[in-house]
């Protein structure tokens, strides 16, 4: 039967020249870093209450009641908190966004008891919009929020070094450098999304970005074990040509996987709801990219390097981990 | 590699086996987990805060706020021992961890010495030296802190803080609250469920700090107002707002306290009566016995309860506090006295909270994309390769799926909702596995290998790819593990896990199923490859 199973309908081979456009998706990329880079500080992430401190208080009426935002945003603004900001969200329970739900983010002025200011932000919306049900209440401390976004970079650059160490351990340096210029660029990128799309950035989305490192660096592995085996099965083979070869074969499997992973993220932003809806976004968009990378970032920067041909196939064996011997 | 090995059955099933046993009381209730035989695990998924609801508290003990505090006792201790002893002095000097006393008089620097090192060599409650005296030229003296003493109270406060936060949670009656100790001076709390976090915090955010007093009625209220608050006495306020003037010295302090409970005062409203451990009865008995007539004040947390006049000096060692107490008001303040005072205030840097509905809320919305994302993978790999290749993927996914249930049940890991997120993607990766090593079977299928030899070289070369790939994901959890926190760490906790299981259940389950599969059917084809 053909084109049963569907995989069949895949090529088996294919003969794009990745490479040929790679300095136009080089330049590509540069531009698209630099504008992200430049609006991580104009307009500037949009950071949650983790990092910047203060309080984001979820709050609800039963089903079909309507809480009035504009009152909200009124009787908590008479209490010189600063900048309050009123959000409707889509209920919890039943994902529809009728209005009936809203989170609210202030600041705790300093030198204000956290809880006294809460008490009182918990009365002026009572006041203003009747009884409501407080859901979900986080506070977070000056000095708190400024250590976790301490921790939280400091984790993003540990993960890119450790990258670097493992993928030099394992390969070559050249093929090092192009691992983390390519996970500098997914990153990089990622972020970009997250202001462009005003996700708030949270520990969670720390986490996300973390993942996005695990599975970019996942991708590339994959293309440079082939890149690698090529090189040493075809001894005279321009580089050029090796890496289009490379990144052909393994096609294939950047796509399944890729397609499953977005699908797969796209289903948990869909019904996971409010609360892992920035963090899946951030998650599929840093997958796509971080396929984008490995085909277009990584691989094309060995080519700019170069690498010892000889060396590798001579000396730089691979580590070996016991696992893939034959019986 | 493809040949079935006795071993790797053998572990596939007893992986199956183990894996379902330790899943299987995630799908019972309560009450039926608890009719099950002591030899059977029990354990369910240990859910997050943010998944069945709770409170999250993150205190830093005030110690600077302390040290003050202590200082300040110190002070008014060698105030009243130099005066005792007949030493007039000119001044006092407060420094760090203690005070400097300018005398009147040079020739009673070593009398001032003598009573002060007497002071001193009362041992404290850790049993050793606190403070020490020592003298400075011809007419100073200084007595302080030792630097151990000074540097120790902050470790100890911190732990004392925990006993009583413990206490105090306890005396609520939250199920199984967890108290632990974060860093030098934190304080994490994790009370789970419908706990009224409103309530946990009026309980642990207040100090209880309760204190016998002496009134001042040397000096007037009125000056003290005016800003001329005398040297040794402090203004406080009462309950009802009235301006009490009173001796900072402390006579006697909660520590003292041996028991309290709730009582009624002669007209029969609530009061609170309390007994002095032996140290505290003497002490009592002492000051009230010099005292008669006078009033004192007791005082908690900084505001004056009662101030009654002692009528005669009270040795029993106990005694009541009389006041504006609403029956409620009494037995909160009756728990607090008993759960003993926190040595130093305690600030709260960090406080979430959830309802019980919103987790299960989150938990719905969690398992539903769960199981969407499941089924479209399970689709996909069926339509990409095939019900023998796919579905044998799809087996390995829902082993995979049992073994991580039931390594966070064994574990008691903590599952978020971001831990949730992790899962879903774990399944996605897992899938990658077996994507590999179909692929590198195609590949070797099309340069003209037997089905066999493609299989196993298949499998072979994709195994080198496959833990490379997983171990940079183990790099990324372990530095989320290290640097995360709460709910960040349950997803670096799920990946782990996920990572695991995975690599175990994609490739070995495959191996397994498609050796039987080669045996039995001895195909001629490879039936993904052209």
């Amino acid at each position: 039967m053909r084109g049963w199973p569907l995989i069949k309908l895949l090529p088996q081979k294919t003969n794009f020249h990745f490479v040929k456009y790679a300095r136009f998706a080089g330049v590509l990329s540069v531009v698209l870093c630099i504008a992200a880079i430049v609006s991580c500080f104009y307009p500037g992430l949009n950071m949650g209450i983790d990092f910047r401190g203060g309080a984001s208080m979820e709050v609800s009426k039963p089903a079909g009641q309507v809480i009035e935002l504009d009152r909200v945003r009124e009787a908590v603004n008479g209490l010189n908190l600063g900048d309050v900001q009123v959000q409707g969200i889509a209920r919890r329970d039943t994902n529809a966004d009728d209005g009936s739900t809203a989170i609210l983010r202030f600041q705790v002025p300093e030198g204000r008891d956290q809880t006294q200011v809460v008490n009182q932000v918990e009365g002026a919306i009572s006041q203003a919009v009747g009884e409501v049900t407080y859901s979900g209440v986080s506070v977070v401390g000056s000095k708190v929020s400024g250590e976790l976004f301490t921790s939280g970079l400091l984790a993003l650059g540990v993960a890119i070094g450790l990258m670097f160490l493992y993928i030099w351990f394992r390969f070559e340096p050249q093929f090092g450098f192009g691992a983390v210029v390519g996970l500098l660029h997914d990153v990089i990128l990622t972020f970009g999304l997250i202001v462009l799309f005003k996700l708030e950035f949270s520990l969670n989305m720390v986490a996300a970005v973390l993942t996005v490192i695990g599975y970019s660096m996942n991708d590339t592995v994959v293309v440079f074990d082939r890149l690698r085996e090529n090189l040493r099965k075809y001894k005279t083979m321009p580089l050029r040509d090796v890496i289009d070869l490379s990144l052909n074969e393994t096609l294939s499997r950047t796509i399944i996987t890729g397609v499953t992973a977005v699908m797969v993220l796209a289903a948990l932003a869909i019904f996971g709801g409010e609360a892992l809806f920035g963090f899946s976004i951030a998650l599929m968009f840093g997958i796509i990219i971080g396929t984008y990378s490995s085909i277009y970032v990584g691989a094309p920067i060995i080519l700019l390097w170069g690498v010892k041909r000889g060396a590798l196939a001579d000396d730089a064996k691979p580590v070996k981990l016991g696992m893939a011997s034959r019986p | 590699m493809i040949q079935l090995s006795r071993w790797k059955v053998i572990l596939v099933v007893v992986a199956a086996v183990f894996g379902c046993l330790l899943a299987f009381p995630n799908l019972l209730s309560d009450s039926q987990r608890a009719a099950l035989p002591g030899f059977v695990p029990k354990n369910k998924l240990n859910l997050g805060l943010d998944l069945q609801g709770g409170s999250y508290l993150l205190l830093e003990v005030d110690v600077p706020a302390m040290r003050e505090k202590r200082v300040t006792n110190l002070i008014e201790d060698v105030r009243v021992t130099l005066s005792g002893a007949g030493i007039a002095t000119n001044g006092f000097q407060r420094e760090a961890g203690g005070v400097i006393a300018t005398l009147a008089n040079p020739a009673q620097s070593d009398a001032a010495f003598k009573a002060l090192q007497q002071l001193g060599g009362q041992a404290g409650p850790g049993g050793q030296v606190e403070r020490t005296a020592s003298r400075i030229g011809d007419n100073r003296v200084r007595f302080a802190y030792t630097d151990a003493a000074l540097n120790g109270m902050g470790a100890t406060a911190v732990d004392q803080s925990i006993e009583v936060v413990r206490r105090r949670i306890d005396s609520l009656g939250t199920r199984e609250p967890s108290i632990t100790r974060q860093g030098t001076d934190r304080i994490v709390v994790q009370a789970p469920g419908e706990s009224d976090p409103t309530k946990l915090e009026e309980v642990i955010g207040q100090t209880a700090q309760l204190t016998f007093q002496m009134v001042d009625v040397e000096n007037s209220v009125t000056e003290a107002q005016a800003g001329r608050v005398p040297p040794d006495s402090e203004l406080l306020v009462g309950e009802d707002g009235t301006p009490y003037l009173v001796k900072k010295r402390v006579l006697v302090s909660g520590e003292n306290l041996t028991r309290a409970g709730v009582g009624s005062d002669q007209s029969g409203r609530p009061a609170i009566d309390f007994r002095f451990d032996g140290a505290g009865a003497r002490r009592f008995g002492e000051a009230t016995a010099a005292n008669l007539q006078k009033p004192f004040a007791i005082i908690l947390d900084g505001k004056v309860i009662s101030a009654p006049t002692i009528q005669s000096a009270i040795t029993s060692g106990s005694g009541q506090i009389t006041g504006q107490f609403s029956i409620q008001e009494a037995a909160t303040l009756v728990n607090l006295l008993n759960g003993g005072a926190l040595p130093a205030p305690l600030n709260v840097e960090e406080r979430r909270t959830v309802t019980a509905e919103l987790g299960a809320d989150a938990v719905q919305a969690g398992a539903l994309s769960t199981a969407v994302g499941f089924g479209i993978i399970v689709l996909f790999m069926i339509l990409a390769y095939g019900f023998l290749f796919g579905g044998v993927s799809v087996v390995g996914l829902v082993l995979n799926g049992v073994l991580i249930v039931a390594a966070m049940s064994l574990t008691q890991a903590t599952l978020t909702l971001p831990g949730i997120a992790g899962l879903i993607l774990t399944f996605a990766v897992a899938v990658d596995a077996n994507v590999l090593i179909y692929e590198r079977m195609r590949d070797e299928a099309r340069s003209g290998r037997s089905v066999i030899a493609s299989m196993d070289a298949g499998f072979n070369k994709a195994m080198g790819t496959i833990i490379d790939a997983n171990l940079t994901t183990l790099v990324a959890a372990g530095i989320m593990f290290v640097f995360g926190e709460g709910p960040v760490r349950g997803f670096a906790w799920t990946l782990t896990i996920g990572v695991f299981t995975s690599v175990f259940s994609s490739v070995l389950v495959a191996q397994v199923l498609l050796g039987y599969w080669l045996k039995t059917a001895k195909p001629k084809k490879l039936p993904i490859a052209e």
